[in-house]
């Protein structure tokens, strides 16, 4: 996997009146992950969307070098399609990389509509999504929201996976979550 | 370019098939059903309906145009599509100007052939369906970008369907003046208008469109 890395500078947070966080700063290389931690309304989604380019950060700044892959509440795939074609429109877009289906249990899945599968399945379904993109830098915003033991297992593997391949992952998550280095910051430190 | 394919290929899809095929059937036959039933509101009189007719099926196409509104952008938009393209460096102006042909290529065609057995329903002779015909076919460019720019506009907000076809309404009146109006003279210069029209709205749709799906992250 090609050299990437994650660099936030000072950064700060705004959502309407309130600072959610500020002065934050991470870096982040090849091989490293990192858990963001913090109580609801802490603004871990927020910093999800801020490293991702999606939200401007109120302060500070961000680099990148890499592809970044998202995931979040939101799995991006069409309800009305069977899994396998919903999945099968990102694999068009994305090029021919791995196929997560089977090691995320999605299988049997493959014919099932979106809208039909459980909230655990669906998350397993965004992971295959997010783990076919082959992007090197991976933003996870609860992961492990609605999934069982087994799923969780599979997600720590999964991260642990990638960053073995010299892959980035940051998991937000305020469920205690295995990770390589086991690093881990918290939201409430850098309250405003 | 297969970037653009792969878009356009899954917006047809799930604007003309699968599970939601009625949805686009519905303008179609709400078109017709206004063609059906406007004779019965104004009376048999032939000569009024044939110089009336035309203007009449610009309305209903106008209007048939409105109804998929609600589902242009904003499924899209609570799904994260636009997110997960734009994590891919894929623009929403390329999202949308996709959307858009989509859009067009979902009701315009059928609709086109709609007005064939409309023109009948309401009487209108030959010359006069050409006229309509051609102008249908300059004028539904510009209702699917107006229906697009209009749906990105209103996506995320609350009653947006409602608020979008109100606001579709006002902006396609140039549409409707100089396509509808080519009907009254007969010359060709109020469908060149016409089409004046619609590729203005196709050139700034894309944009205006994907600045308005940016703006509405949060």
């Amino acid at each position: 996997m090609q050299e990437c890395r994650l660099t936030a500078h000072d950064l700060a947070c705004r959502r309407g009146d309130r600072l959610l966080f500020r002065g934050l700063a991470l870096d982040l290389i090849s091989g490293a992950a990192l858990q963001v931690k913090g109580a609801n309304g802490t603004g871990k989604s927020s910093l999800i969307r801020i490293l991702a380019g999606l939200l401007a950060p109120f302060a500070g700044s961000v680099a990148r070098s890499g592809a970044m892959a998202l995931l979040d509440e939101r799995p991006a795939l069409d309800p009305a399609l069977p899994l396998a074609k919903a999945l099968a429109f990102w694999q068009r877009l994305d090029g021919p990389t791995e196929n997560h289906a089977a090691q995320l249990g999605l299988l049997s899945l493959a014919e099932v509509p979106v809208r039909y599968l459980s909230t655990g399945q669906k998350k397993r379904a965004a992971l295959a999504r997010m783990a076919g993109q082959g992007a090197p830098i991976w933003l996870l915003d609860e992961p492990l929201n609605g999934l069982d033991t087994r799923g969780v297992a599979l997600v720590e593997e999964l991260v642990a996976q990638h960053c073995a391949q010299g892959g980035i992952a940051l998991v937000a998550s305020h469920q205690p979550i295995t990770l390589p280095g086991g690093a881990a910051i918290d939201l409430a430190d850098f309250a405003a | 370019m297969s970037v653009f394919l792969s878009l356009l290929r899954r917006d047809l899809g799930l604007l003309l098939g699968g599970e939601r095929r009625g949805a686009t059937l519905l303008p179609i036959l709400f078109f017709l059903a206004v063609a059906m039933l406007y004779p019965f509101a104004v009376g048999p009189d032939a000569p009024v309906l044939a110089r009336t007719g035309g203007g009449v099926l610009w309305i209903a196409a106008l209007l048939a145009a409105i109804l998929p509104l609600d589902r242009l952008v904003e499924p899209d938009m609570e799904l994260g599509l636009f997110d997960q393209l734009a994590l891919r460096g894929i623009s929403e102006e390329l999202a949308m100007t996709a959307r858009m042909v989509a859009h067009w290529l979902s009701f315009a065609p059928a609709l086109l052939l709609a007005a064939l057995p409309a023109s009948a329903l309401v009487g209108i002779d030959a010359a006069t369906l050409r006229t309509v015909e051609l102008g249908l076919l300059a004028g539904t460019p510009g209702l699917a970008a107006l229906g697009v720019l209009v749906a990105a506009l209103t996506a995320g907000l609350r009653g947006g369907a409602a608020l979008g076809g109100l606001l579709v309404i006002p902006l396609a009146v140039p549409l409707l003046v100089f396509g509808a109006g080519s009907l009254a003279t007969g010359g060709e210069a109020g469908l060149a208008l016409t089409a004046a029209c619609s590729l203005v709205l196709v050139a700034i749709t894309p944009f205006a469109a994907g600045a308005a799906i940016r703006s509405g992250r949060g």
